[in-house]
């Protein structure tokens, strides 16, 4: 299993973010440095670019994708994955997820239930097998 | 010579290369420079017929190649292509 550790300011951003955008999805990108333990140090906001239920879906704008790459670049940092929020959905990946879903990403869900957050997993796609692994969390 | 940025999640397929330049003068012939000097992202970007993948979509500099020439968009020295994988989801 895949093991990461979240900087309390990085765990701290995406739960209020999930909180302050329900009940729309919120979803962002993560940064920090990749080894035996993936180490996410940064987290940042990115505006769900969904046209449509946004209560239910999110997209992440082109533009939005390459400025991250470039943050990533220029400050010697990984881009290490995305979040996004279920409103009143647990932390697991749907289908909608598993059909997006990038190799080496990990995938950070925060559940938010009636505005209050319940639980944040993070998950990884094992390409061979064709779905999300969860990874655990230090 | 232009560069192309090659996205993080396909790094593992360009031995953790972050970038690739080539002389080429075409989004596609620059793309096809970097897939043979990587066989095994071919597949990760292009379809079986040589094209680019519908889920992937290529900038040059902040444009889209699909409001310019397509695959065909020139470059020159100093361009700045990216390869932006499509970043979505939803909780069910």
């Amino acid at each position: 299993m895949h093991k990461i550790s979240i900087s309390p300011e990085a765990r701290e951003l995406m739960i209020k973010d999930g909180k302050d955008t329900f009940p729309n999805e919120c979803c962002g990108f993560f940064y920090g440095q990749d080894g035996e333990v993936r180490e996410i140090t940064l987290a940042k906001e990115v505006i769900n670019s969904k046209e449509g239920d946004q209560r239910r879906r999110f997209e992440i704008s082109p533009l939005a994708y390459m400025k991250a790459e470039q943050y990533a670049l220029e400050n010697n940092l990984t881009l290490l994955g995305v979040y996004h929020s279920h409103p009143n959905h647990p932390a697991v990946p749907s289908v909608h997820d598993l059909a997006k879903a990038m190799p080496y990403f990990s995938y950070i869900i925060v559940s938010v239930m009636e505005g209050e957050f319940n639980v944040l997993r993070s998950w990884r796609l094992n390409e061979e097998k064709g779905e999300f692994e969860e990874e655990t969390i230090f | 010579m232009a560069k192309i940025i090659i996205p993080t999640p396909l790094r593992k397929f360009t031995n953790s290369q972050s970038s690739f330049e080539s002389q080429s003068e075409t989004v596609r012939a620059v793309v096809q420079d970097l897939v043979d000097s990587n066989p095994s992202l071919g597949p990760q970007i292009l379809d079986d017929k040589g094209n680019i993948r519908s889920f992937i979509r290529i900038f040059v500099g902040e444009e889209d190649i699909n409001v310019l020439d397509g695959a065909q968009t020139a470059v020159t020295a100093g361009s700045v292509i990216s390869i932006v994988p499509a970043i979505a989801g939803g909780s069910f």
